[in-house]
């Protein structure tokens, strides 16, 4: 049984693969129109209505939830898995405390863009603005991408020379702390009573914006997707540069790399802030679509979830960790019947994943041959516990 | 910062901690076996702990336990809990490694998919206990399984009521029996490790696997022996938990469980004595900080420690390691 599905799974990669090669040989506008038709298609998806794929949606068949905003939470997620990619897949960080990230994000456009936060009523009075004033949402984007950034590093700075098992434990408690804080600090965030009235791009919610508003998700889907392509081709550029080589090496061999001359510790860091970033930019969205937030969305199992995310799609392998992140996501929505059962297919899907086959649905070949000679080691030299 | 309060009963804020250190004491002596044995993080060890208070739970509901029964059925109560928690949380650390680790350990593959896969399975355990033992219990446990994922009440076995004053300070029963049983166990432990055959067997491993190997140490008996002697550890802090604090939840394992590792990081990973220091430890610094701050803070307290221990001294207070520690 379990040698026959190996053996489907085998056939499974190699198809794979064949057709990766078979792309990757194509005349370069044949896979510039390629690759145009699947954005196309990408922005098209809230409108589906092709014949024989309706099915895919969520709402009028399967009864679930609107299907744009299923849409945008598989993009904010893909937006984490990207992130928490550049941690977890390149450099080899296993990051627990991802929601802490997502949390900082979500924060600083509440705290900073909504005229009911702590903070912004402070300002107000400081300044004798009118109660009407807060920070408009584009400079609420920048303030929770530069606050990300910072709390990656103030994280990253002590931790990062701990070894792999104790970083991902302490980082499962930075992302406590900081729900913590959001709980107990109601003087600066409310406490669990939350920040309603959160700022899209049109300003705060309200029946007269005439794009974003509460109620139809899909421009909220466009433009989360746009930043999902925008930061595909950003990270896929550093994954090819000089920076994304050391995180290679870092992760394979930190002592050989150093002896090369990457120093590990600043690559590390580098890794840690950019997936931080990243992770904020998410919060970002995830917090301005919403309009309302409050600590109890952040607990640890986002965390977990995350992780289960990259590690199920293939960590390493973007349009892997985009997989792993659109089915946990999309699953759930689409088959009701299974979402009180959720967290424990995610848990098996974890177990399974890292039992039967670590490198993911689509791995990186470069990790999928680490892992193979880790393994021919140990038949050649057993018994190293 | 409220120092009237820390300093004005010192003494107090002390006993209270030693009680609760106890118990993390206890489960951390799990992390520091597998750690010393194995250099791995078991994180579904949390879950063994849950497991066996909901163990306590059911057999203290199958046997119809009411609040505050007679001293003599009391004990006996509180054996039959011990026994079946033991056995519960035996049995679910010996089932994880079965399940997580050995396949892993065949493969050689690295420490990290140790831990994704032991995170995997500690969801699992917490999902399956919180979602479907409503429905396999079905009618034998109705009442109390039937909310498993909100907080559950325990009958109370013993009433809690101040045995002598020293100084001002009260010392309670509970917090008594807690705190010599756990010193109890984990001297029983100490020496099982220190004196014994298999103790010597778990030393050798610890120290260098492919010697004790070749010495005719049964490596895969010694795994197996350091997982089920871990696990009677978190199930005997789980009844001492049940009589203490007379609750579960299949959510309980996690912040527990961190702190009980933070505990056995603190006293130095590895080492059995160090997992009783860092017990206390922490259980003392717990209680003294959220008499300082205030008690909603006393979670970041266990984490902030975790992080400055470290980074200052990562070995712990005692040092690391299970074989050489006491060679």
């Amino acid at each position: 049984m379990i040698d026959k599905i190996r053996a489907a799974d085998r056939r499974r990669v190699s198809l794979l693969t064949s057709v990766g090669d078979r792309v990757r040989a194509l005349p370069r506008w044949q896979q510039a129109i390629g690759l145009a038709a699947l954005v196309a298609f990408l922005y098209y998806l809230p409108l589906l209505g092709i014949p024989g794929l309706t099915w895919l949606r969520t709402d009028s068949i399967a009864g679930g939830n609107n299907w744009a905003g299923v849409l945008f939470v598989c993009a904010i997620y893909v937006l984490v898995a990207i992130g928490l990619n550049v941690v977890v897949g390149l450099a080899g960080l296993l990051d627990l405390g991802y929601i802490g990230f997502f949390a900082i994000g979500a924060y600083s456009v509440a705290l900073f863009g909504s005229v009911n936060s702590p903070v912004v009523k402070w300002i107000q009075q400081e300044f004798d603005l009118p109660p009407t004033w807060a920070v408009t949402w584009a400079i609420c984007l920048f303030i929770a991408l530069v606050l990300t950034l910072i709390s990656g590093v103030l994280l990253g700075w002590p931790t990062l020379r701990l070894r792999g098992d104790y970083l991902a434990i302490v980082t499962l408690g930075f992302g406590e702390i900081i729900r913590i804080f959001a709980r107990n600090a109601t003087g600066v965030t409310n406490g669990p009573q939350g920040i309603s009235a959160i700022p899209g791009p049109e300003g705060p919610p309200s029946a007269e914006n005439e794009i974003f508003g509460l109620i139809d998700a899909k421009p909220w889907y466009w433009l989360a997707i746009t930043m999902v392509l925008l930061m595909v081709i950003a990270v896929r550029r550093l994954e090819h540069s000089r920076v994304g080589r050391a995180w290679l090496a870092v992760r394979e061999d930190e002592d050989a790399a150093a002896v090369m001359g990457v120093y590990p510790f600043k690559f590390k860091l580098w890794a840690f802030a950019i997936g931080a970033a990243l992770g904020g930019l998410s919060g970002f969205l995830f917090a301005s679509r919403n309009a309302f937030i409050d600590p109890t969305q952040f607990n640890v199992n986002l965390s977990i979830l995350f992780v289960a995310m990259v590690v199920v799609g293939g960590s390493g392998n973007m349009v892997g960790v985009s997989l792993g992140a659109v089915l946990l996501a999309y699953l759930p929505e689409r088959f009701r019947e299974i979402a009180d059962y959720r967290w424990l297919a995610f848990g098996l899907a974890m177990v399974l994943v890292m039992i039967l086959r670590p490198q993911g649905l689509i791995p990186s070949r470069r990790r999928a041959r680490e892992l193979k000679d880790r393994a021919a080691e140990a038949e050649e030299a057993p018994a190293h516990v | 910062m409220n120092f009237d309060e820390l300093f004005g009963h010192l003494g107090q804020h002390t006993v209270d901690g030693l009680s609760k250190g106890a118990i993390y004491a206890l489960i951390a002596l799990g992390y520091t076996l597998v750690y010393g044995v194995l250099r791995l993080i078991n994180f579904a060890h949390s879950e063994v702990f849950m497991v066996g208070t909901f163990a306590v739970l059911g057999v203290w509901t199958a046997f119809g336990v009411q609040n505050n029964p007679p001293i003599g059925q009391a004990v006996l109560f509180l054996v039959l809990g011990l026994v079946a928690a033991a056995v519960a949380s035996g049995g679910t650390a010996l089932a994880i490694e079965r399940i997580a680790y050995r396949p892993l350990r065949r493969k050689n593959a690295p420490p990290l998919i140790f831990l994704i896969t032991a995170i995997g399975l500690s969801l699992v355990l917490v999902e399956v206990f919180g979602l479907l033992l409503p429905d396999i219990a079905g009618g034998a446990l109705p009442t109390m399984f039937g909310r498993a994922r909100q907080i559950v009440g325990m009958p109370t076995i013993i009433q809690q009521e101040t045995l002598f004053t020293i100084g001002g300070t009260a010392i309670t029963n509970i917090q008594l029996i807690v705190f010599i049983s756990a010193v109890v166990m984990m001297a029983a432990l100490d020496w099982f490790i220190n004196r014994t055959r298999y103790g010597r067997g778990v030393r050798a491993v610890a120290q260098n696997p492919e010697t004790a190997a070749l010495m005719g140490v049964n490596q895969e008996r010694v795994i197996m022996l350091i997982f089920v002697l871990g696990g009677i550890m978190a199930g005997a802090a789980a009844l001492l938990w049940s009589m203490r604090f007379g609750f579960t939840q299949n959510s309980i394992g996690f912040v527990l469980g961190l702190k009980a590792f933070t505990a056995a990081v603190l006293g130095g990973i590895g080492n059995l004595r160090g997992a009783l220091v860092g017990g206390l430890f922490l259980g003392i610094v717990e209680v003294y900080g959220a008499t300082l701050f205030a008690s909603n803070w006393e979670d970041v307290i266990a984490f902030v420690v975790l992080i400055v221990v470290l980074m200052f001294r990562p070995t712990g207070l005692l040092g690391e390691s299970l074989g050489r520690a006491r060679a």
